[in-house]
């Protein structure tokens, strides 16, 4: 039979995989002067697998995993944090963020779900800053290929990060990843979900299911395969294009913000250093 | 830079002293994972090196790729040149002693053009220089706006090691380079590599898996003893995969240096070997470079010039 590329594509091997990911964080936390480590924890797998990794890379000792419930955040939201806090005998920090986000919203009462959703995240992204200054330690981010190149994420939120060791890989490489690194079944087993409001689930709310969505990024994006090639393969032409436009549209995120051009010499431009520069 | 061999003989070999295809040596192949854009702790790294080497009797010390200032200069390139006379590659001479060395560097040239370099120094002294020819600019690479191209692939005679030919990372994965290294009639062939990771769904880095087959293959074709070294360490998240390796005549791997981690190994080459493995396989014998110029240049007709 023959091998489906796309599922070629999308095949990892989650020990070398993890021995690369480890060998980043220490050597990006050292180039940088830090040995600690801050991630922001709410028992997905994106998360849980990216503290694994930190506690792997660093020891248990050197990473504060934060935990920051609002008042939607579902009983399992909890409850599997809870069981990598203690599956990792990680250092943990509860910082329930209700309090400063119904405050901002007082004034704002007829807020939509989306702003609450992405306050939320910036919340969080201020509270990992501020506990990454605390611990002297650098923020590890947790947004995936999939989310990355969807734009499923709030700018300067959750895709606010020093270090991200799991932006090169799929929702479905990451699931590779946990079940190798020992992420706990209840976590591999749930939907996914950013727990933005109750009963949110991320593939609800896309219209379509990361394993189906990571097929066509996966041909379109890293095998750069043309539109007539996945209408062949099997995709409908709606999802392809579909798809296409968010990449596309979101593409704004995932670049730091635009700069008018005056000089000989601009930021991100001309002006081109690595960010390892000197270290 | 060495100079051509002038006219072809293809009748004869053109190498003068052909006992001197003997006896055995030992390299030390150098995988480090420089700083980027930081000279200075790049010279005390390979100070280092060298003295480790010299602990263990290595004849020849190999460094990677742009060693002595990491791959993504960018920007820092005119910061981190160095002439080919400049005062770390004498310090460097002085401390390998008697031991030969190849290093990677950024190379300034008096019209202030910037290379991707490597020079080998034997005896104390520079005995060739190559700038790289091929420049990848391309996906994640993007030399050819930071550096000039090379115009010059030639093999060097040494006092000990042979005829002896020097390649830059991508200058190897061309079949011209190869091909003119084999006419050369080189016995063992240096590449000095900055391969960054890329395919991580086999049982190694798809990339590793790639230059393993490379030196294997060219190895046996050239029918000489290819020493491949790559350095570790990341830059903004690439990861170097190190792997270096010696591979004999024969296509077998004599030494191995580990993945990922810094280290120096040390592998002992016989150059009798070029001897067994050329009676068994005699390839370059049997070339025929006459008949490859003439369709060359036949190409170069129809291609160039109608």
């Amino acid at each position: 039979m023959k091998p489906d590329p796309a599922e070629e594509s999308l095949r990892i091997n989650p020990e070398l995989v993890a021995d690369i990911l480890c060998r980043f964080i220490r050597n990006e936390l050292r180039r940088a002067g830090f040995r600690h480590a801050v991630v922001g924890l709410s028992g997905g797998i994106d998360s849980s697998v990216v503290t694994f990794l930190a506690v792997r890379a660093l020891g248990a000792e050197n990473v504060l995993a934060v935990t920051m419930p609002y008042k939607t955040s579902s009983e399992a939201t909890r409850r599997d944090s809870q069981t990598v806090i203690e599956k990792l005998r990680v250092r943990s920090l509860d910082v329930p963020i209700a309090d400063p986000i119904d405050a901002y919203f007082k004034q704002f009462p007829d807020a939509s779900q989306m702003r609450l959703a992405n306050k939320c995240a910036r919340e969080r992204m201020t509270v990992l800053y501020d506990q990454s200054a605390a611990f002297d330690a650098l923020v590890i981010g947790t947004s995936n290929k999939s989310e990355l190149l969807l734009g499923y994420g709030t700018q300067f939120g959750d895709m606010a990060s020093a270090v991200n060791p799991v932006g090169d890989l799929y929702k479905t490489q990451l699931h590779q990843l946990a079940a190798f690194l020992g992420v706990p079944e209840a976590i591999l087993q749930k939907p996914p979900t950013g727990d933005l409001w109750i009963g949110q689930t991320d593939e609800g709310e896309l219209g379509f299911t990361y394993a189906e969505v990571d097929r066509l990024l996966a041909l379109m994006v890293d095998r750069r395969w043309r539109r007539a090639e996945l209408i062949e393969y099997g995709f409908a032409p709606e999802f392809i294009d579909r798809v296409a436009t968010l990449v596309r549209r979101n593409h704004y995120k995932r670049r730091m913000p635009v700069i008018a051009k005056l000089s000989h010499r601009t930021m991100d431009r001309d002006f081109r250093y690595a960010r390892d520069w000197g270290t | 830079m060495s100079i051509g061999r002038g006219a072809l003989q293809p009748s004869a070999e053109s190498t003068p002293d052909a006992a001197r295809r003997s006896g055995t040596f030992r390299v030390a192949l150098a995988q480090i994972a420089p700083a980027l854009a930081n000279r200075e702790r790049n010279l005390a790294l390979h100070l280092a090196q060298i003295e480790a080497a010299r602990d263990e009797q290595a004849d020849l010390v190999v460094f990677p790729e742009l060693s002595l200032t990491g791959y993504f200069v960018r920007d820092m390139v005119p910061d981190v040149a160095l002439s080919s006379s400049g005062p770390e590659i004498g310090r460097l001479l002085e401390a390998a002693g008697p031991a030969a060395l190849v290093v990677g560097f950024v190379e300034e040239s008096p019209q202030h053009r910037f290379y991707n370099a490597a020079f080998f120094a034997e005896e104390g002294r520079l005995v060739h220089l190559h700038r790289k020819v091929y420049l990848p600019t391309y996906g994640l690479f993007d030399e050819q706006r930071y550096f000039a191209a090379g115009d010059r692939i030639r093999a060097f005679d040494t006092a000990r090691f042979g005829r002896v030919g020097l390649l830059i990372c991508e200058d190897f994965w061309h079949l011209s380079a190869a091909a003119i290294m084999q006419a050369e009639e080189v016995d063992v062939l240096v590449w000095a590599a900055n391969s960054p990771a890329r395919g991580i769904d086999g049982p190694t880095i798809r990339t590793a898996e790639t230059y393993e087959h490379l030196c294997t293959a060219f190895a046996q074709l050239l029918g000489a003893v290819v020493i491949l070294v790559n350095r570790v360490g990341f830059e903004d998240g690439l990861c170097f995969w190190g792997g270096s390796r010696i591979v004999g005549p024969d296509g077998r791997t004599l030494a191995q240096a580990p993945m990922l981690d810094e280290a120096l190994t040390v592998g002992t080459i016989d150059l009798g070997e070029l001897r067994r493995q050329r009676l068994i396989t005699p390839l370059a014998r049997d070339e025929r470079l006459l008949l490859t110029i003439e369709e060359l240049n036949r190409i170069k007709r129809r291609r160039y010039e109608t």
